[in-house]
Formats: structure tokens, C-alpha cells, sequence
């Protein structure tokens, strides 16, 4: 007979529990979880993320749907327990009554609310769970917004950060008179403090909140200093409490938490419990290192085996993106202690060791935070430091000798330094692992558990990744393409030209793929290496693109597609605009916008309607904008000497006539031009893959800029007199870029690893060579440059875009 | 098993698929490279993602949206992640494609 075990709670530490049980005993127990809320499982440390906008709830799922399903765990969400009945050994909800051979409580926290008139007023907000998080998010809209935070702890700073990012108008109320103050100390809370108040969000310590105020709803709150904050939003986020309401009415053993053993058990043997809600040797716990030690312990009980908790150091970081803090230990003052401090005003750094009977004991540290893990592990170890006490401060890189590499420093931390400090996962476990084979971060993050929680520690595990794989892990260049072949692009790129194979098929044949059909990683590449190197001879591949370029419309969330119309260098015309504004009426469109790009996006067409949309605007002379290709996009350009008095030379003219001539070229990742009219620069040419610039004496050409994930100037190419020069370095230099850059580079990815100097030689000092690299471009364009639209005209080709069949009017048996 | 005609193989490229719409939405209808189909649901198990508009390989096809593996064959999701859509009988006689009616009708919870 299966045990029943009942879970109350289906938090962070509950869900860990269930973990373990499973990977050790997944048949012995019947399962039930109770949730107040309406969900199970979910990264709670991660809702900083959400709000802040950079994740999506269903990024932090910890368990969904599935994974209750499948091992057959009866889910009560939505369904808080109000009443634990010892004598008969079952929990009552309102709606139902379930028996328990075990109970665990993992009830988790409640957060404070400070008793002052008006804590009740819609629009006063807790920040704990998802709802606390999606009611922020929701009030955040209303734009001009303000926001009042009460608390600038940690969690009150991440949710003053996630509502300024929704650009809210935030200010922080702090009673004390530094933020942070049980983890930084003033100096620490100080550059804190600095910084939050450049990204404009305002703080006011040793603020005492005295009412909040507000007819219906809040409208502002008042501090004993007699301050008004007017306020549309107060996020109150003062403290937590251990929800311990359960336990106290079932006669349990209660001091502030629910009073547990080395075992987890409470003081009923058959009531366990864990996480935020319990009380172990007088201490609490509001960190999920520790919980996840717990749960360990808590399932070693459950099935019957000898383990015992034993609390462990923690260590703070605020999960605030660009803020890098660390705090550790114990860094009061106090006599007999000592401190070693090191600042860097220009760069805003400070750090601070405190150090008692040559042991260090607490650091803080801001700034520069990367020697964090490694402090942390003296502070855990009780290292005696006496004999690096003079250089200390500098880290690990500076002991024994070692070079002041950033990677020394990882290489010197032992295998027991902790690296993850959410899942308490220590470098030797990482290194383990990378001897078992993984090599990237995901296999890191599936094997251990590392970096897997909150993430602050990916650049750490990263560089155990390249510390001890060395160039393995440093060069991805040496990687193969993809599962199916041993050979890098850069190989395959090389083979195909010298042994001249023009198919997939023959590809994969001579090349020796190790799959029947490649796959999504090298099926796309190999189908843009063929066809720019051998255009009149290979057959473009359409089920080996992905679904924007077969589709020719990129593909949203929802499964439906947007349509971006060329517009010539950002110019257009009544006519074009009128056909623009039938087909969004037509077609119902949900979204019009103006993208970056100087041209206009029509969102959430249904693919059915593709065919039929494109040829209205075909008719009216617009064709594809390829705003979802790797393949020319846009060229950018100013107003230039048609009206502006700056104007140089035809900027507008320029960009038009590049982007007539380059359109509809495939190229290995997608190209974006930029053309301004004077150095002003109003065409943002300086961060384009080619961006030009109208002197009065010329063009000045620059080369690799980009503005996406990484931000780089052009480096300059050339200067000219002419347009016409202009142009065919243009030209040249995307070709050369088509010909040899590896699938998915950038051109300023591409030009890191050949050099600027070699292009210059091949497109600038060779007037031969470019004139080739021309001829071989416009080659390639009498077979690709085709508009996709028009293509798409024929009932046969119009087919593909509608259901095979239509069951819709079938009636069920 | 009551088997309908729901179109020719050639209608559907090779490591290519079309939908058939039915009234619990669309199941999609994959061709492999060697002439197989499969039918799926045409959901992501992962976030909805339509699969039928995912690059095919070997007897797999690859969400378009964020990259989910699914197995055409048992629908389940290949690895490190977890998931599976329904997938529903399916052959090729004669250059038709099979699938089977009463399951399109019933859907997905036979
Ligand atoms: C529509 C647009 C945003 C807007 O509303 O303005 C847009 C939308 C998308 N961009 Fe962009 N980008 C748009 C201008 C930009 C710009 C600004 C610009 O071009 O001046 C940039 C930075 C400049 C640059 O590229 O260096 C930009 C940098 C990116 C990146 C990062 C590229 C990089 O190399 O770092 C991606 C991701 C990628 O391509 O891999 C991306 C990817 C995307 C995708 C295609 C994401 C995707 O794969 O689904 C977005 C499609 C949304 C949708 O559902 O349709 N988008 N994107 C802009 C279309 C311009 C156009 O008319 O074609
Ligand atoms: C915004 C935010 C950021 C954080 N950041 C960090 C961080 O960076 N690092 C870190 O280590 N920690 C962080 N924490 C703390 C961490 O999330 C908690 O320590 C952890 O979630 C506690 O786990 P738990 O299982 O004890 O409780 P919880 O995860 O809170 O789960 C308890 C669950 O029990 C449910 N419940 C309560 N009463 C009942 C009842 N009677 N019946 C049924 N269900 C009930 C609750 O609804 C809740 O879902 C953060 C917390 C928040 C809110
Ligand atoms: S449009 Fe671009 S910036 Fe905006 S969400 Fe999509 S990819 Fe990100
Ligand atoms: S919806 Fe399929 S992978 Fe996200």
C-alpha cells in the first residue's frame, strides 16, 4: 500500500522535496499538494525578472502541468487547507477533507504589513507571489505613473527597479538610514543608493511611513516628517513572517516558526516541515540555499534514511540588472575586529573584508563583485588568512603568485568553493560534470543545477566552463556545425567550394553527415552556403528555412505573422500609404506600427490571409520588406540635401539606390545600411552593417557596426569622391561578406575573425578583385532578387498557405 | 478504424506538413524525407508554438517558436525536455493520406 503523503504549500521548497522523493522513490507515495495559489511550482526568486519585464511567468515554471500529470500528483491549487485535524490524521480545505499518513507543512512566508491607516486601500500591494507581481505590472501602465516602494531591503529595491524599467516614477521609503542595512553597510549602501538614483528612482531614508492616503483608492502617502509622496501604486515590502497560522491551531510546537528537529520533523513525528515557515535551533531562514538543504533532509525522512540539517552561511546578491552587490557574513563592527577596504571612486567600487582572529568573517562588496564566490568559501571554511592578508583584497588572483588573468581566479578557487549559491552547487561538482562530458552551459545547468535558480552566477560558471575546458570552450570556432557532422562551418564552407558540391544531398554524402536529413542547425546554413555559392546551378531549399523565410512574414507568439511592405529608403507616398490603410481595414489588422526601421508593420495577419494581403499591396507597386530575412533589411537614410540645410550630398537618393540594388540577396545573417546626409548623423549610419556618411568632399564608408545584442561603431572602410565609388564597395563588401562569413555572423562578428585589413585588400586596394565581387553579386541577384510576393500570386503556390482538409463541419459520433 | 482520404502525399513537400482543421483545432500532417506521415496536434506542448510550420528532420520536427524537439512518431519531446501533444494514426496507400476519421472527430482524448 502506498503512503499518503499530503503537501501543504507548492512553493520553492515544497516542490524540491517532491523532487527528491521522486528521483528516489517514485512509486511509494500518494501525493496531494494544496496551493492558495491558483498555480503550482514556480521560481519565486525569478519574479524581480517579471515584473522588470526581462522574463515571462512561463520562463520561471518551475513544475508544470506535465510534470504533476506524469507522476501522478494530485494537484489542489487554488485550495488553501484551513485546518489540520491531528487526532484523525487529515487536512480540511473548505471544499474537501484528504487523509494523510504524512503531512508536510510548507506554507512558506506571508509578508508584513505595517499597521497604519489606509494599508488596506486598493492599490496597496504586497510583493510576494505571482498575482503581487502581475497587480504591479497591471498598475504600471497607466503611463506617468507614480509608484512609492515602503522597504529598501532586497526585495523592495527589486520591485522599486522592475516598476522604474516599466517606467513608473518610483520612490523608496526606508526607515533606516541605509538601504540594505542587514546586508551592506553605509559605504556599500551609499553607491547603491547613487546608482538607483541614475536610473531615477528616488530614495528617502530614515523615512517613517505614517498613513497611506487615498479615498477609493490609494492616492498618496505621508511620512511622520510630515513628506507627501503622491502615489498611484505603494508596493509595501517591510518583511515577511513565517506562516505559521496552521501549525499554531493544530497545537504544534510555534515559536516565530514552526519548531523543527535536525530531522524537519515538527512536534508531531508525522507532521513535517519545511521552507521559510519553519524555525530550526532558533533560526529562520529566507533564502532558498538553505530551504533547498531542507528538503534534502526532509525527504531522507520520509524514506526512512539518517540525515540531519545543519544550517550553512549565505550570501546576498540584489538581482537588480547592473547592479553587482555581494554581501556575506557578519561585518558589524565590533572590538577585536578589523577591516581591510579598498575603493575606487571613478569606478564605483568598493569593497570590504572584516576580519576577526585571522579568520575573515563577513565581506561587502560594490561594484566589482567578482571574487564574491571566493571570499564566501574563506568565510565558510574559516581559513586562516594571516599569510595573504596584505593582498587579500585583491582576490585569488593575487595569492600564490598567480597572474592577475580574470580566469586565474576561477582556476585557483578549490573544488569546495561554492559557485551557485541558490542550489549550493561548489566548483568541484561543475568540474565533474565537465569531465562527464558537458561542455556548455545548458549541459551545466540540466546536470548540476548550477545557475539554474537565479542566474547571477552564469558568467562564473562560464568561466569554470573555459578554466577548465581551455580552448575547448574559449574558441567556438572549433566547434562543429551541429550533431550531424564533426566538421566546422568553416570546413564545410571550404569543402563545398574546392569540391565543388552543389546539393544537400552531395553535402551530406561526401561529407559523411551522421544524420539521414541534418537538422534545424545546419540544414538552414547549408542551404545559404549553396545557393551564394553556386546560384544558377542549386535549388533553393524551402523546408530547410525556417518559418519566417518560407513563410515570407516573421511569425509572432500567437502563430500569426506580420507584413512589412518595402519603403525605398524610408520614403513613401500617399498612394502607398492609402494601400497600407485598405489592407489593414481589410484584413482586420490588430497592430499598425512604425518599426525601427523606417517603415511601416502590419501585425497579427492570419497565414491564410498572406497570399491574398501581399497581392493588394503588389498592386499598389509595394513589394516585400524581407523584414524577416537573412538578407538585406533596410537602409536607413536622413532627409539629406533635398530639405535639410546641413545636407552634404543626396543622402535619400543613396540609400535608395543601395537598397534597389541589394534587395532580395540572401547573406549570412541579415544586413541593415544606414546613409546620413552630414556627420550629424540623423540616419544612425554609424551602428549599421555598412553605414555611410555625406562629407562635403565625399562618402566615408564604415563597416561592422551593429546596435542589437552588442553595440559596436563602424570601423571605417573607405573614403570616395563618388557615389558611384560608393556603391561598389558597397556591393563589393557585401559580397565578400556573402561569400566567406560563417551562417548566423553579423559582418562585425565576421570582420573580429578575418581583419579589417584583409577586406580593405580585397574589396578596397584590389580594383580587380572587386570588380569580380561585383560581377558575382549581380549574377546572384538576376536569380534571387525576386519579390516573394508576387511569387506567391498562383492559386498553386497560394494552396500552401491553406489547410490540407477541413474537418470543422464533421459532427462528433 | 474508419479511414479517410484526406488528400494526396504530394500536396505536402517532403520534410514538409500542412494542417487539417478540425473542430478541437488544427492536427498537423508531416512528410518525412522517406514518405512517412505523421499526424500531431499542431500545438507545442512547450507554449502553442504550431508545429506544422517547424523545419522537419529525420522523424522529428523542431518548434518554430523556441526550438522544442517532437518526436513525430510518439509526439513526445526529445531531450532534456518534458512534454508530449496527441498524435493520431496516419498512412499512406496509394499516394493518399490516410488518417483516421473518427479519431479527427472525437479528438485528441481517445
Ligand atoms: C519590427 C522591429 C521592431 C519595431 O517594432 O520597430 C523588429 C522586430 C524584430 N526583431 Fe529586430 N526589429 C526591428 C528593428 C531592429 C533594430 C533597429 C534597426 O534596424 O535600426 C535592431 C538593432 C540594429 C541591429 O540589427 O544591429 C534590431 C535587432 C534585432 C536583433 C539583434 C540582432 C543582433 O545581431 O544583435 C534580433 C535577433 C536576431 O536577429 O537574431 C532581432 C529580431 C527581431 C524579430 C525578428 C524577433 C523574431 O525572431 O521573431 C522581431 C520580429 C517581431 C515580430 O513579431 O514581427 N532584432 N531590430 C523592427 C523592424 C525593422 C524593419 O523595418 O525591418
Ligand atoms: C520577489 C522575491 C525575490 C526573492 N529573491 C530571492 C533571491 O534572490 N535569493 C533567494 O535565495 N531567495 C529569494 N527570495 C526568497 C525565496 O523566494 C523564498 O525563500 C522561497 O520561495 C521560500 O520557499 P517556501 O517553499 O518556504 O515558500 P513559498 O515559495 O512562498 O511557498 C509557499 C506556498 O504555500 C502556499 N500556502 C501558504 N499557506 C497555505 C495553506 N494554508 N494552504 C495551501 N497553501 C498554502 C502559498 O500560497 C505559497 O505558494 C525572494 C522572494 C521574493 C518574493
Ligand atoms: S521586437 Fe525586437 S526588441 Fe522587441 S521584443 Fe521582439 S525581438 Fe525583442
Ligand atoms: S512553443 Fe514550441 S518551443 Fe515554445
Amino acid at each position: 500500500m502506498k503512503q499518503k503523503l499530503v503537501l501543504i504549500g507548492a512553493g520553492m521548497a515544497s516542490g524540491r522535496v517532491l523532487e527528491h522523493i521522486l528521483a528516489q522513490d517514485p512509486e511509494g507515495w500518494e501525493m496531494t499538494v494544496f496551493n492558495t495559489e491558483p498555480r503550482g511550482n514556480y521560481n519565486r526568486i525569478m519574479l524581480s525578472p517579471v515584473l522588470s519585464g526581462e522574463k515571462t511567468y512561463e520562463e520561471i515554471v518551475t513544475h508544470d502541468d506535465d510534470f504533476y500529470a506524469s507522476h501522478k500528483i494530485t494537484c489542489r491549487f487554488g485550495e488553501a487547507v484551513v485546518q489540520i485535524d491531528r487526532e484523525n490524521k487529515v487536512v480540511h480545505s473548505n471544499k474537501d477533507i484528504v487523509p494523510y499518513d504524512k503531512l508536510l507543512i510548507a506554507t512558506g512566508s506571508a509578508p508584513f504589513i505595517i499597521p497604519v491607516q489606509g494599508k488596506d486601500l486598493p492599490g496597496v500591494i504586497t510583493y510576494r507571489d505571482m498575482d503581487d507581481t502581475q497587480a504591479m505590472i497591471d498598475a504600471s501602465t497607466k503611463p506617468g505613473g507614480k509608484a512609492v516602494v515602503i522597504g529598501g531591503g532586497l526585495l523592495g529595491l527589486e520591485a522599486a527597479a522592475g516598476l522604474a524599467l516599466r517606467g513608473m516614477e518610483v520612490t523608496v521609503i526606508h526607515l533606516m538610514g541605509h538601504l540594505m542595512e542587514r546586508q551592506l553597510d553605509p559605504a556599500a549602501g551609499y553607491l547603491l543608493q547613487k546608482d538607483l538614483e541614475a536610473r531615477g528612482i528616488h530614495v528617502h531614508c530614515k523615512g517613517a511611513t505614517k498613513a497611506i492616503l487615498g479615498q477609493d483608492r490609494v492616492e498618496a502617502v505621508l511620512l511622520e516628517d510630515g513628506t507627501i509622496y503622491p502615489a498611484d501604486l505603494v508596493c509595501m515590502a517591510v518583511g515577511i513572517r513565517p506562516e505559521t497560522r496552521l501549525a499554531n491551531d493544530a497545537h504544534l510546537e510555534v515559536g516565530r516558526g514552526i519548531v523543527v528537529d535536525d530531522q524537519m520533523r515538527s512536534s508531531d513525528p508525522d507532521i513535517l516541515a519545511v521552507g521559510e515557515c519553519v524555525e530550526h535551533d532558533r533560526q529562520l531562514f529566507g533564502l532558498v540555499a538553505p530551504l533547498y538543504d531542507q528538503a534534502k533532509v526532509v525527504a531522507a525522512t520520509l524514506l526512512g534514511q539518517d540525515a540531519a540539517f545543519r544550517p550553512v552561511q549565505t550570501a546576498t546578491k540584489l538581482k537588480v540588472t547592473g547592479v553587482d552587490l555581494f554581501s556575506a557574513g557578519d561585518f558589524a563592527d565590533a572590538p577585536g575586529r578589523e577591516d581591510i577596504v579598498f575603493r575606487d571612486p571613478a569606478r564605483g567600487v568598493y569593497k570590504r573584508l572584516v576580519i576577526e582572529a585571522d579568520r575573515l568573517i563577513g565581506a561587502v562588496m560594490y561594484g566589482d563583485t567578482a571574487d564574491g564566490s571566493w571570499f564566501f568559501g574563506l568565510i565558510k571554511d574559516g581559513t586562516d588568512i594571516a599569510p595573504m592578508r596584505d593582498t587579500l583584497i585583491f582576490g585569488p588572483a593575487y595569492q600564490g603568485g598567480t597572474s592577475a588573468d580574470p580566469l586565474a581566479a576561477v582556476a585557483a578557487l578549490p573544488p569546495e568553493a561554492e559557485i551557485c549559491g541558490c542550489n549550493g552547487i561548489c566548483k568541484g561538482t561543475i568540474v565533474a560534470a565537465i569531465e562527464g562530458g558537458a561542455t556548455t552551459l545548458g549541459e551545466i545547468k540540466a546536470r548540476t543545477k548550477a545557475s539554474a535558480s537565479c542566474g547571477t552566477c552564469t558568467g562564473l560558471v562560464e568561466q569554470v566552463l573555459a578554466s577548465t575546458l581551455g580552448n575547448a570552450f574559449e574558441m567556438p570556432a572549433a566547434q562543429p556545425i551541429c550533431d550531424c557532422t564533426d566538421l566546422t562551418h568553416e570546413d564545410v564552407r571550404r569543402l563545398i567550394k574546392a569540391q565543388g558540391l552543389k546539393s544537400m544531398p552531395a553535402v551530406m554524402q561526401e561529407l559523411g553527415w551522421k544524420t539521414s536529413c541534418g537538422c534545424p542547425s545546419c540544414r538552414p546554413a547549408l542551404n545559404f552556403y549553396l545557393l551564394a555559392d553556386w546560384p544558377l546551378d542549386y535549388t533553393d531549399d524551402a523546408q530547410s528555412r525556417f518559418v519566417n523565410e518560407r513563410n515570407h512574414a516573421n511569425i509572432q507568439k500567437d502563430g500569426t505573422y506580420s507584413v512589412v511592405p518595402r519603403m525605398w529608403g524610408g520614403m513613401t507616398n500617399p498612394r502607398e500609404l492609402r494601400a497600407i490603410a485598405d489592407a489593414a481595414d481589410k484584413y482586420a489588422i490588430p497592430g499598425v506600427k512604425v518599426t525601427g526601421g523606417q517603415r511601416i508593420d502590419l501585425l497579427g495577419v492570419k497565414k491564410e490571409d498572406l497570399p491574398h494581403i501581399w497581392a493588394d499591396l503588389n498592386k499598389a507597386g509595394l513589394v516585400s520588406g524581407h523584414a524577416y530575412s537573412k538578407g538585406l533589411r533596410t537602409v536607413k537614410t536622413c532627409v539629406g540635401t533635398d530639405f535639410c540645410r546641413f545636407g552634404t550630398q543626396d543622402s535619400t537618393g543613396l540609400g535608395i539606390k543601395l537598397e534597389k540594388r541589394l534587395w532580395g540577396s540572401w547573406t549570412p545573417h541579415k544586413v541593415k545600411l544606414g546613409v546620413s546626409g552630414c556627420p550629424r548623423n540623423c540616419a544612425e549610419a554609424t551602428c549599421k552593417d555598412v553605414g555611410i556618411i555625406c562629407v562635403d568632399s565625399g562618402y566615408e564608408i564604415g563597416v561592422g557596426g551593429a546596435a542589437g545584442m552588442d553595440l559596436k561603431e563602424i570601423e571605417r572602410l573607405a573614403k570616395v569622391a563618388t557615389e558611384q565609388e560608393a556603391i561598389d564597395l558597397t556591393v563589393a563588401f557585401i559580397q565578400l561578406y556573402r561569400e566567406n562569413a560563417k551562417y548566423l555572423d553579423r559582418p562585425y562578428k565576421w570582420l573580429a575573425k578575418v581583419g579589417l585589413d584583409w577586406v580593405k585588400a580585397q574589396v578596397v586596394d584590389d580594383l580587380g578583385n572587386r570588380a569580380a565581387l561585383i560581377a558575382r553579386f549581380d549574377l546572384s541577384q538576376s536569380i534571387y532578387q525576386r519579390d516573394p510576393w508576387a511569387d506567391r500570386a498562383t492559386p498553386q503556390a497560394q494552396m500552401g498557405f491553406t489547410p490540407l482538409a477541413d474537418m470543422t463541419q464533421e459532427a462528433a459520433e | 478504424m474508419s479511414w479517410l482520404d484526406i488528400g494526396a502525399l504530394d500536396d505536402i513537400p517532403p520534410r514538409g506538413a500542412r494542417v487539417v482543421k478540425t473542430q478541437h483545432g488544427c492536427v498537423a500532417v508531416f512528410r518525412t524525407h522517406d514518405d512517412q506521415v505523421f499526424a500531431l496536434d499542431d500545438r507545442c506542448p512547450h507554449r502553442g508554438g504550431p508545429l506544422s510550420e517547424g523545419i522537419v528532420h529525420g522523424h522529428a520536427v523542431t518548434c518554430p517558436l523556441h526550438g522544442m524537439v517532437i518526436g513525430l512518431a510518439d509526439g513526445l519531446a526529445k531531450g532534456a525536455d518534458e512534454g508530449a501533444v496527441a498524435t493520431y494514426p496516419a498512412r499512406v496507400e496509394g499516394g493518399r493520406i490516410l488518417l483516421d476519421a473518427a479519431r479527427l472527430i472525437r479528438g485528441r482524448a481517445a
